[in-house]
């Protein structure tokens, strides 16, 4: 068993769409208008785009891209400060590569690095630590982006720093957290799901706890997923069995990976490092309460934000952009007024283009292939 | 093959110092000793050795391969120089030899430019030219003329070479990206993407040991065979940088057809597939060395893949798709899974994903 071909077998593939089409028959609301499920993680966004899942599905499941993609959320206020970093002439900037192209204001990372920043991609924020150590003469400079599913990864690197007392490393933190998010989504009046596939890396984080509240409260079905597309239509079979079933429950298809109570050391690591900001802006929903970390005071010393002046100006979304709409699942990427045109992946307007898990550059890369016809 | 004028024999300069200055530039003694002592000693033929401002040849003699000349040319910078299965020597030569193959001509004369940073070491600038010489006597081409520059210390990084090659098309071949019809076979000569792998491995950014070796190699012998085994070969292309995905995209655009491929054997090195999978790359856009991608007539593709199986550079050849008559310029890919995706140009580089 290598947990990967394993989990892409064509045949059962079958027997699963098979399986799905005969519960979507069963279900009487897709009948009038198709039944609404959110991927809200772009690992998933980029897996259905990859093997091609919506056009193996019946055309009464509409798959919602949600706001699961870290880089396409990132508003271009951040990203300018993140370039005034970068600029400064001690700094060594370091970033996951897919974030060097997400356009500020003025410039991405990628031109910024063109004009003579030295900015450099890593694999780790560990990486980012051994060039500190590297270049003790220089301040490097980690950017922090990422749901649950990488916070422990830079609270564990910053917490290595300290025990190492390397004093030129700092953290530009950006992490944001999902569940706020989710909240905001559903409380969303111009929005109708029926159901949601659960993020499932930030769940072996956090567990599946975080979500009772949408089963609760807002009584939508959640399964938890794993990112191979086995994992993806098994998990909307079972978000349609729980429909047809009238349940609302948390499922975790990802068992083989997410424990329910989550990772406890990541856990500790996480809340001894970083604190809940009050709020945190995200490009295209706009600022929503709680859904960022910030570092504690405890750890100033590897905060990029209290290390160097930033401009910190709140940049509006282009008027022309309706990334907003698209990640709350409103429109269609395709339905955008500057989808393909003034908006592409060469020269990106809004954040949904730029990362390939943003649903927009998906479907401007993969997209266009033909749903299947409605189950009779 | 009979060049002219035949040179009379002479001695070659020779540098004793370990490092390149930027005397080694000037245009004095130093630059011929350097010269001397790494290129045309090394490189050694009777079109070099007179060390005139050109190479000469004779027109009867290139008409004897065929009826048009071919000229292409290609710049190497890569980092590392030396990486595994290659060195930057051998893949000047063969990236210049491969262009030249992949459209039907005999590769004959090369040329060498050098752009050289001072503070290189003098023998690693001996390994490179060491290695060129050894894969243009394996390919049977001559490396007849050449330049070397040196450079401050930064601007560039530490060896950039620039080879052009000239070749002779054989007088009944015609291959063009723009003569795909529908019906056509898909066709490539291995496994996909190691010598992206093999780099992006080299560069050591990211801890993983990979076993990856480039596939860095010359395919004009292996074309040869292709062509005699299936002389009605539409178009041929070698799929470097932007992969078998790019090249495919480029042949459905420029014969306005459509092109479909199957993941499920499309051939891929198991370490291949899992260093993709490690860092979100697709090894569709990896950069080859060694891999063409040809169209040929269905009548001719099972003589096309014998030919390609039985040469030591095609032994993993396999039909991965056919020319369709679907939306021009479109390429669409089944999935291992059974689903349908496109397969379009990438904008830029591909840069891994985070999560």
């Amino acid at each position: 068993m290598k947990y990967v071909e394993e989990f892409r077998d064509a045949e059962k593939a079958k027997v699963l769409v098979h399986e799905i089409d005969k519960l979507v028959a069963e279900i009487d609301v897709a009948k009038e208008r198709p039944i609404a499920i959110m991927e809200v993680c772009g690992g998933h966004t980029h897996s259905i785009f990859r093997y091609g899942l919506e056009g193996m599905l019946p055309k009464e499941i509409e798959l919602v891209h949600g706001p699961g993609c870290p880089v396409c959320v990132l508003p271009m206020g951040r990203v300018d400060d993140c370039v005034a970093i970068a600029e400064r002439p001690e700094v060594i900037f370091t970033t996951f590569g897919d974030a060097m192209r997400v356009p500020g204001s003025k410039k991405s990372l990628l031109q910024a690095k063109a004009d003579g920043a030295d900015v450099r991609m890593v694999y780790s924020p560990m990486d980012a630590l051994a060039l500190a150590k590297k270049n003790p003469d220089r301040e490097v400079v980690f950017f922090a982006i990422g749901f649950e599913t990488t916070i422990p990864s830079t609270a564990l690197t910053i917490l290595q720093a300290q025990a190492e007392g390397v004093e030129n490393f700092s953290v530009f933190c950006n992490h944001i957290t999902i569940v706020p998010t989710i909240k905001a989504i559903l409380d969303s009046p111009d929005l109708q799901l029926d159901g949601f596939l659960g993020p499932g890396h930030v769940s072996m984080v956090i567990g599946t706890a975080p979500y009772e509240f949408i089963s609760h409260h807002y009584k939508r079905p959640m399964v938890v997923a794993g990112f191979e597309p086995l994992d993806v239509l098994q998990s909307i079979w079972m978000v349609l069995k729980q429909i047809k079933e009238g349940r609302a429950e948390i499922e975790n298809q990802y068992a083989r990976i997410v424990p329910d109570a989550g990772n406890r050391a990541a856990l500790t690591a996480l809340s001894e490092v970083y604190e809940l900001r009050e709020f945190f802006e995200w490009r295209g929903l706009g600022s929503i309460d709680h859904s960022g970390v910030r570092i504690r005071a405890a750890y100033r010393a590897f905060d990029a934000e209290a290390k160097f002046a930033t401009p910190n100006i709140k940049i509006a979304d282009p008027k022309s952009c309706q990334c907003g709409e698209v990640l709350k699942g409103v429109i269609k990427p395709w339905q955008c007024k500057v989808f393909g045109s003034a908006c592409n992946p060469e020269t990106p307007l809004g954040a949904l283009m730029v990362s390939s898990e943003g649903a927009c550059a998906a479907y401007y890369q993969y997209g266009g292939v033909k749903k299947r016809e409605a189950v009779s | 093959m009979n060049v002219m004028p035949t040179p009379r024999r002479r001695s070659f300069g020779h540098i004793s110092v370990p490092k390149v200055t930027l005397a080694h530039g000037g245009g004095g003694k130093a630059m011929k000793d350097l010269i001397d002592d790494v290129f045309v000693s090394t490189f050694d033929n009777a079109a070099l050795a007179p060390l005139e401002d050109q190479a000469r040849f004779d027109l009867s003699d290139l008409a004897r391969y065929g009826d048009r000349l071919a000229f292409t040319t290609d710049s190497f910078v890569v980092h590392p120089l030396f990486f595994p299965g290659g060195d930057i020597g051998k893949l000047a030569v063969c990236g210049t030899v491969n262009d030249l193959a992949v459209g039907g001509a005999q590769p004959l004369y090369l040329s060498c430019a050098a752009i050289v940073e001072e503070g290189v070491e003098v023998d690693l600038l001996r390994r490179v030219a060491a290695s060129m010489a050894a894969t243009a006597r394996e390919v049977g081409v001559e490396i007849v003329t050449g330049d070397t520059k040196v450079v401050q210390r930064g601007a560039c990084d530490k060896i950039f070479l620039t080879t052009t090659g000239i070749g002779v098309i054989r007088t009944d071949v015609t291959l063009g990206a723009d003569r795909a019809r529908p019906g056509d076979v898909v066709l490539v000569n291995g496994v996909l993407g190691d010598h992206g792998a093999a780099i992006l491995g080299a560069r050591g950014d990211m801890a993983l040991d990979s076993p990856i070796e480039s596939d860095c190699a010359p395919l004009n012998g292996m074309i040869d065979a292709l062509l005699a085994a299936a002389p009605g070969t539409r178009a041929i292309r070698d799929a470097t940088r932007g992969g078998v995905a790019t090249v495919l995209n480029e042949m459905a655009q420029a014969s306005q057809v459509s092109i479909a491929i199957d993941e499920r054997v499309t051939p891929l090195r198991p370490e291949v597939r899992a260093f993709c999978e490690i860092l979100g790359l697709d090894p569709l856009y990896l950069a080859n060395e060694g891999k063409i991608v040809a169209i040929v007539p269905p009548d001719e593709a099972d003589a096309a893949i014998q030919a390609l199986r039985s040469h030591p550079f095609g032994q993993e050849a396999a039909v991965i798709g056919e020319v369709k008559n679907g939306e021009p310029g479109r390429v669409v890919m089944s999935t291992v899974f059974g689903g349908t995706r496109i397969v379009d140009m990438l904008v830029g580089d591909q840069l891994p994903r985070i999560c």
